[in-house]
């Protein structure tokens, strides 16, 4: 072998595994517009398993797919940003961990078959990008929600029910919120969903702050999972504000 | 080159459906006196079965054949009368409906209008849902619904008993598997039809399921006086076992989601739960199971949550 394609196979190897490392796990046609819609044109985005997505192969109800998000393989997870590629709006929601485990599961709307992924950006900077594919026959973003059409629901906006259980690796917290959350895509119906979510313990200190945007599913439920190292959990507050400016506030016990 | 391609298709186990549209290959077979049955396959949705996944019955009496469901396609419909009239001249002069569920009603095409009957909450939800389980039916097994299109049955039934021809049928108001579910006891017979309330062998569905009011229908299933039930999925039998198969199953599920809500599972990690032994040797359970879980979970989790309060508790 001589020196020249010595050197270009090496080339070659090098380039081959640039691709290999860049190539979209779920071989999605939108992962390229996710990459410059999402992130900073100088960000590092990479595939990483550590980071994992875990939902129902075929979605019986595409207004309510089950997703279970767990970045805690990932050592320092300050962001995770959840999206759906296919989605006609992506953004899901982004969950800032602090005092609690880099996990959260919730409900999401899906209007067609979609990757759901989860972008978890650690101290460096990083963003370690893990996800699942969802098979549904779709039109979960573009029906009207129960509530809009329920009076005895309008009393009820933003009631929150929840509880605390003690498990051995510590605690689990589950939050429902009363919430039409309307994408905005059903017609004559505006979108209507809560914003911003902060879950804090006894001492007012922050376990997890939760953006939330449309496609999460109507009367949000989410399950939280705190470190033992986080006491005094008799009871937890959350608090937060929906599009409109409506208020949610309120303690859960044990 | 057809007959390589029929070669083909016959070695791939599919039925051959050529330009004259899709062959059901339907055989009716005799469990009883005046009696048969027509077995759908104990599967999901598929192109390949057509949607042939429920059983249909008929039974030929002396002024005529009361059919006991459509079946799931305009086809499965014409091709069930066919089948009918290579058994008997006699007319078809009622098409009984136990469900609004789509491969229950959506051969009715196939039959005059005045015969199709159903309880009046079927009748309410085929009109309300129909279309789009209509829709859905053709994404879920392709051409086999060529033409097909829903026709609501006319005649609202009533519980009580009706003579026809020599037979005398209990028309029974249930619900639980749905809103409304009818099972047909041909006292004459003894053979019991019990729709979609009874499932054997194969993965009760529970898309518009109350358990607790399933399992009150099923105990009044098991006390009537049957010598044969056709179940709405599954093989036909001699016993009640499965009533039993399917109310130890439902008895199971609605169970183990209440212990699940109560020790906070969310519903992802209930969809992965390992599944008793007996109940994974029930056709299609693990693709069942996690349609269950969507749509009942949720009504478990919210009797397990504590409401809040507006301020912390002392």
């Amino acid at each position: 072998m001589t020196a020249l394609p010595r050197a270009a196979a090496f080339c070659l190897a090098l380039w081959a595994a640039q691709a290999l490392a860049d190539a979209d796990p779920l071989d999605s046609a939108r992962w390229g517009d996710m990459r410059s819609q999402l992130f900073a044109a100088d960000a590092t985005v990479v595939f990483d398993p550590r980071v994992q997505v875990t939902g129902p192969l075929t979605a019986e109800d595409p207004k309510n797919v089950p997703i279970a998000v767990d970045a805690t393989a990932l050592p320092g997870v300050t962001e995770v940003l959840v999206f759906a590629d296919f989605n006609p709006i992506t953004k899901v929601l982004a969950f800032r961990p602090a005092a609690a485990r880099a996990e959260l599961a919730f409900r999401i709307k899906l209007q067609q078959s979609s990757p759901v992924r989860a972008a978890a950006r650690t101290a460096d900077g990083v963003w370690h990008v893990g996800g699942t594919w969802v098979i549904t026959t779709g039109g979960g973003c573009t029906v009207p929600s129960t509530g809009s059409a329920s009076p005895e629901w309008q009393r009820r906006l933003n009631e929150v029910s929840g509880r605390i259980w003690s498990r051995p690796d510590g605690n689990r917290v589950r939050l429902r919120i009363i919430h039409p959350m309307d994408t905005g895509l059903a017609a004559s119906i505006p979108a209507f969903y809560i914003e911003q979510l902060a879950i804090t313990d006894g001492q007012q200190r922050v376990l997890m702050e939760i953006d939330a945007f449309e496609p999460v599913s109507e009367n949000p439920l989410f399950t939280l999972d705190l470190p033992s190292t986080v006491t005094d959990l008799a009871s937890v507050q959350i608090t937060g504000r929906d599009n409109n400016g409506n208020l949610v506030n309120a303690w859960v016990e044990r | 080159m057809k007959r390589l391609l029929a070669t083909l298709a016959l070695l791939a186990g599919l039925p051959i459906a050529q330009a004259a549209g899709f062959d059901y290959q339907l055989a009716p077979r005799q469990i009883a006196p005046a009696t048969w049955v027509l077995e759908g396959a104990r599967e999901d949705f598929s192109f390949a079965n057509g949607g042939r996944i429920v059983n249909t019955a008929f039974v030929v009496t002396d002024a005529g054949v009361v059919v006991i469901d459509s079946g799931p396609s305009r086809q499965y419909g014409e091709q069930t009368v066919a089948a009918i009239g290579r058994i008997t001249d006699k007319p078809v002069i009622k098409v009984w409906i136990t469900h609004h569920h789509p491969d229950h009603f959506l051969g009715n095409q196939a039959f005059a209008r005045k015969t199709l009957g159903a309880l009046a909450r079927t009748i309410t939800d085929i009109e309300s849902d129909g279309k789009g389980f209509n829709e859905n039916m053709y994404r879920l097994v392709g051409d086999a619904m060529r033409d097909t299109e829903v026709v609501v049955p006319t005649e609202a039934l009533t519980p009580g008993t009706v003579d026809i021809g020599g037979h005398r049928f209990e028309l029974l108001a249930l619900d639980g598997h749905t809103a409304g579910d009818l099972a047909v006891l041909d006292h004459t017979t003894g053979v019991l039809f019990a729709g979609d309330l009874v499932f054997h062998e194969r993965t009760p569905t529970t898309p518009h399921a109350t358990i607790a009011r399933w399992l009150k229908s099923l105990d009044m299933l098991e006390a009537l006086p049957f010598k044969h039930i056709v179940p709405g999925h599954g093989p036909a039998a001699a016993d009640a076992a499965p009533i039993r198969q399917t109310r130890d199953y439902l008895k199971w599920l609605d169970g183990l989601l209440t212990q699940s809500a109560a020790a906070g599972l969310d519903m992802t990690e209930v969809m992965r739960l390992p599944l008793p032994k007996i109940f994974r040797q029930l056709a299609v359970i693990d693709a069942e199971f996690p349609r269950s879980v969507s749509h009942l979970y949720p009504a478990a989790e919210e009797a397990a949550l504590n409401d809040s309060s507006p301020r912390r508790k002392p």
